[in-house]
């Protein structure tokens, strides 16, 4: 007996503790410093996924079944690792709206209808009281345990009477506790802070718990992991057990287990709550996605260790359910089983209170509060406060909830293990996931759809699995689930329609899924949808971005009086003055704005759930909501004014952009043009200079006919001279034009350059010795083949030796003619010993008409060119595919020009048919 | 004697320009370049210049520029020899008190006739 006042004393702080931690959150959340603002904080709520049923039924079904109990956590890791996106997609849009629960994300998305939320609420009511008696059941059970140890437990203690069972005392106690934190204040804008920080609390408490359980079962009771394994490998009915094909069902078993167990997983009212509803910032959801796998992977790390551990205990261990709490009383430190206790106690209390608080509020402003505005002669608009009663109306639930899960607890609870509990409770939330997840990408899902597909998924689920728990449990006859009904075979509830061969949690999710699915598509594709659906349709697909949503969708009036009166009555005072600031004394008679009438139905929303709160506004503001179609022209107007304005920009920018272009065209003919004028003015200014010399001495000839012989020779041969400048200058500036438009024409054939620079030479020999400049030739012996035109490089190099001759230094002046091979090209190169060309003019050099300047004494004697030689001969270098440039000459210290063409392949290996032209 | 200045880049126009005006009876000095023109207008100041525009260093409308400056030869003829034909550079040339403008090439005896007309010689 000394369990019973020391399980009591623990049950009952902790208990307290819970409490004192969500007073303390829901203060520091009052003053802006809220605790639950982190993504750890955030996966911890997640983790109520975690019930007693993980906590105790994990080890009982790995001990039984083996490795099967992993389904229930891969799914829900699927789900997050997947699906995270598709959360914070609920998470955005239950902002948005003001949704408050699962019932009311449904019935808002299907045109805020009020059916639905109330089909929903009460669909979870019913498929979740299983699940909350489990939890009863799991309390007592663990207390039973400790108590009659080492005797069996007597858990069902109904026969003493209602009174004496311990867990219709933990289930009120329970309800007073959720009571006093659940629904302290009703107010639009606000989470339940303190709950979430307690539920992270208790997630924290059942892991350590198990942890603590695991690891001495390992370690302490065994030596590690090691010894565990090859001592129950030793059992041969072990062997079998921890098979992937014990699931029962096989393959399908599994698929249909992981799909339960996903879905669920967001379709509970409580893991939809703590999810969506209770995020606080939507960026926690991504880090979410994999601390809570890793959540999940820590808990169940000991499962089956635990289940080896009880199972080779054996008598010692009894019941599966029971080895979290059996190991410790057997052979551990009287701490262990009092910590697993507590443990179980967490992960039980903190399932039921974030599902009772849910589904308090899904009671009251899906089932009762509709009922209510409905009834005309309570008169609820002449109450000036109406919060305490929808405070009242939650209170109630709560222990009506808690009752009702004891009830169920009370008559079917014997006959199921922990698992089966929740499986069924599982296959039941399962049934809310079509119009879920389809009324979020599917914009035609229609409200009519959505009921019948719920209301039939649930009758099959009701038939499939919870009939036959009424028929096990001795409520019904057994032979309806051997026989069938009528004897029919093939309406077996285990078996419909001849299914067998799956285990039955597959079974019934496969019809009920079937069905709902089935008849939310059916019915949607036959039935019209309302103008308001379409809206909230539109919104919850995605088709209408919230931010584009006119900011009332309100067509009526309302004084802000009435508008006043109907937010103090359900959100009392302190409330309304915030959300209404009168701006003057006079303030209640003028109309409320678009923006104060959509402020106020988002308040109610909060409180009341979407399909309440318009019932309540329209009321007040007399007129129809907008449907669709006017929202969609006011968007569309909007829409294609933007549009318009889009492609203004656009086409202005485009303008801009061709301005631009079209100006820097002209810039560039500009600039040609002024380069031609430029290159004509040169022209004709080199023309004009010979000419002028020309005219004059012609001139003079005529009009002087006595001069004297010996002059007049010598004006005819400046007349020559200057005549043959003139015939040059043309060539020039004829080749230059061809090389300029690219049609100088080139008849490049294989010649040696060696013998064509040797040519070269003797042909500039005589002008070399005529100036007194002596020319060095240094040319290789054997051939150095390149394929050009003749003619031109002649021209080039002769061109090159002629200016060498003519800026050699004076007197003893001195050219080199040099060639030579440089990877895989000839370099031929002149160099002279004059003054040199100073690098900045470099480049120069080869601009039409740059005349190196020439200065004092040097310039009478020297010949004057026509500053075209050498852009010319750089242009039939390039395009014999060479290069042409200056250096200083090393050798004679003044200009080195250098001719490179690439190497051709000797004449001997050439084909003599192939056709071989330069690059140009 | 009267003294004409001839400068040239261009040694056959300077050496004809030169025959010409010896035969019209005249004093002929020369320069091949700006610098060199401006020291001999200095050195035996000319009663006329030919003065080419394109000269290497210092241009003809630079020189024709410092010579006017100067109070001695503010009112010395110049004539410009151009082989550009542009009429800008005409009216540059007569802005900065060129007294005449000759486009190469020239004839001679329209030259000669303009240097005796600004020397006072002519008909």
């Amino acid at each position: 007996m000394k369990w019973e006042a020391l399980l009591f004393v623990v049950a009952f702080g902790y208990l307290a503790l819970l409490f004192v931690i969500a007073a303390w959150a829901d203060r520091r959340a009052e003053t802006g410093r809220s605790v639950i603002g982190s993504p750890l904080v955030y996966t911890l709520s997640i983790a109520v996924y975690c019930t007693a049923w993980t906590f105790y039924g994990s080890v009982g079904r790995a001990a039984n079944y083996g490795p099967a109990f992993l389904t229930i956590y891969l799914g829900p890791t699927l789900a997050m690792l997947l699906g995270w996106l598709l959360i914070r997609r609920m998470v955005r849009i239950a902002r948005a709206q003001r949704i408050t629960s699962i019932a009311d994300f449904i019935s808002t998305r299907y045109g805020k209808s009020n059916g639905l939320g109330a089909l929903v609420t009460l669909v979870a009511v019913i498929g979740i009281m299983p699940y909350i008696a489990l939890q009863l059941k799991a309390i007592t059970f663990s207390h039973a345990v400790l108590t009659a140890y080492p005797a069996e437990a007597q858990p069902n203690l109904f026969e003493a009477g209602i009174l004496s069972d311990k867990s219709f005392w933990v289930a009120l106690v329970l309800a007073v506790f959720i009571i006093l934190f659940g629904t302290r204040h009703l107010d639009a804008s606000e989470r339940h802070e303190g709950m979430v920080a307690a539920i992270a609390f208790e997630s924290v408490v059942k892991l350590l718990a198990f942890l603590a359980v695991g690891l001495f079962a390992t370690f302490a009771l065994f030596d590690g992991p090691g010894e565990l394994l090859t001592r129950a490998a030793a059992l041969p009915e072990l062997r079998d057990r921890f098979g992937l094909d014990s699931v029962p069902g096989g393959a399908g078993g599994w698929v249909g287990s992981l799909l339960l167990a996903g879905l669920a997983f967001i379709t509970l009212p409580r893991q939809f709550q703590v999810l969506v509803i209770e995020n606080v910032d939507d960026r926690h959801i991504r880090r979410a996605s994999w601390l809570f796998p890793l959540y999940l992977l820590a808990i169940n790390l000991f499962v089956i260790p635990v289940a080896l551990a009880g199972l080779l205990l054996g008598e010692a261990a009894r019941d599966p359910d029971a080895y979290v709490l059996t190991i410790g009383l057997a052979s551990g430190p009287a701490w262990l089983p009092l910590l697993a206790f507590l443990g179980g106690l967490s992960a039980a209390t903190g399932m039921m209170i974030v599902e009772t608080i849910a589904l308090s509020t899904m009671i009251s402003n899906h089932l009762v509060m509709p009922l209510l505005l409905r009834l005309r002669w309570l008169h609820l608009e002449g109450y000036r406060e109406l919060s305490g009663l929808i405070l009242g109306i939650r209170r109630v639930a709560i222990v009506l909830i808690l009752l009702l899960g004891y009830l169920y607890h009370v008559l079917i609870g014997e006959s199921y293990s922990l698992v089966t509990i929740g499986l069924v409770s599982f296959a039941a939330a399962a049934q809310f996931a079509p119009a879920l997840l389809l009324g979020l990408y599917w914009r035609g899902a229609a409200r009519r759809g959505a009921a019948a597909g719920l209301i039939g998924g649930t009758l099959v689920w009701a038939y499939t699995l919870l009939l036959p728990g009424f028929a096990q449990s001795g409520w019904l006859d057994a032979g309806l689930v051997t026989q069938g009904p009528w004897d029919i075979g093939w309406l077996r509830p285990y078996a419909l329609f001849g299914l067998e061969g799956w285990d039955i949690y597959s079974h019934a999710l496969f019809w009920s899924l079937l069905v709902n699915v089935g008849l939310l598509v059916g019915v949607s594709l036959f039935c019209h949808q309302s103008r308001l659906e379409q809206t909230q349709a539109a919104l919850f697909t995605g088709h209408l971005h919230p931010d584009l949503m006119p900011t009332s969708l309100w067509q009526g009036e309302t004084p802000r009086g009435e508008l006043r009166a109907l937010l103090g009555r359900y959100l009392g005072a302190a409330a309304t003055a915030r959300l209404l600031p009168p701006a003057a004394d006079d303030d209640d008679a003028l109309a409320a704005t678009q923006e104060q009438i959509s402020a106020a139905e988002q308040a109610l929303a909060g409180a009341l759930g979407g399909s309440s709160a318009r019932v309540l506004i329209n009321s007040v503001v007399r007129g129809e909501a907008l449907d669709l179609e006017a929202v969609l022209s006011i968007l569309d107007t909007t829409s294609q004014a933007l549009e318009y304005n889009r492609r203004l920009e656009q086409k202005s920018r485009e303008l801009a952009r061709i301005g631009a272009e079209l100006r820097k065209a002209n810039e560039q003919l500009r600039e040609l043009d002024r380069l031609k004028d430029e290159f004509v003015a040169m022209v004709s200014h080199e023309l004009r200079t010979p000419l002028t010399s020309i005219r004059a001495f012609a001139e003079i000839l005529r009009d002087s006919p006595d001069i004297d012989v010996s002059q007049r020779t010598h004006f005819l041969e400046i007349i020559v001279r200057e005549s043959e400048r003139l015939s040059r200058l043309i060539e020039e500036i004829l080749d230059l034009a061809r090389l300029e438009s690219g049609r100088m024409p080139l008849n490049p054939e294989h010649l040696d350059l060696a013998q064509m620079a040797r040519q070269s030479a003797e042909a500039v020999g005589h002008l070399c010795h005529e100036r007194g400049v002596e020319l060095e030739v240094q040319l290789p012996d054997e051939s150095a083949p390149v394929v050009a035109d003749p003619d031109r490089l002649q021209q080039v190099i002769i061109n090159l030796l002629d200016n060498a001759s003519k800026f050699a230094a004076r007197p003893q002046g001195r050219t080199r003619l040099l060639l030579e091979s440089h990877k895989g090209h000839w370099r031929l190169s002149v160099e002279d010993n004059g003054k040199g060309i100073a690098e900045a003019e470099w480049e120069r050099v080869f601009e039409k008409f740059h005349q190196v300047e020439q200065t004092g004494d040097d310039k009478a004697s020297r010949p004057r060119g026509t500053g075209l030689g050498l852009p010319i001969s750089r242009g039939i270098i390039a395009n014999l595919g060479g290069r042409l440039w200056i250096e200083k000459g090393k050798r004679l210290g003044g200009a080195r020009f250098v001719i490179e063409l690439p190497q051709a392949p000797s004449q001997a290996e050439k084909d003599p048919d192939a056709q071989w032209l330069p690059a140009s | 004697m009267t003294r004409v200045l001839v400068v040239d880049d261009e040694p056959n126009i300077v050496l004809s320009l030169e025959f010409l005006m010896q035969q019209a009876g005249f004093d002929v000095t020369t320069a091949g370049d700006g610098e060199s023109a401006l020291a001999q207008v200095q050195l035996q100041p000319p009663d006329l210049v030919l003065l080419d525009i394109s000269l290497p260093g210092l241009s003809g409308f630079e020189v024709l520029e410092r010579l006017r400056a100067q109070p001695d030869f503010a009112r010395l003829p110049i004539i410009m020899l151009t082989a550009h034909g542009r009429e800008v550079e005409r009216e540059k040339g007569l802005a900065l008190g060129a007294d005449d403008y000759v486009t190469k090439p020239f004839s001679t005896q329209q030259l000669l006739e303009q240097v005796k007309r600004l020397l006072g010689e002519g008909n």
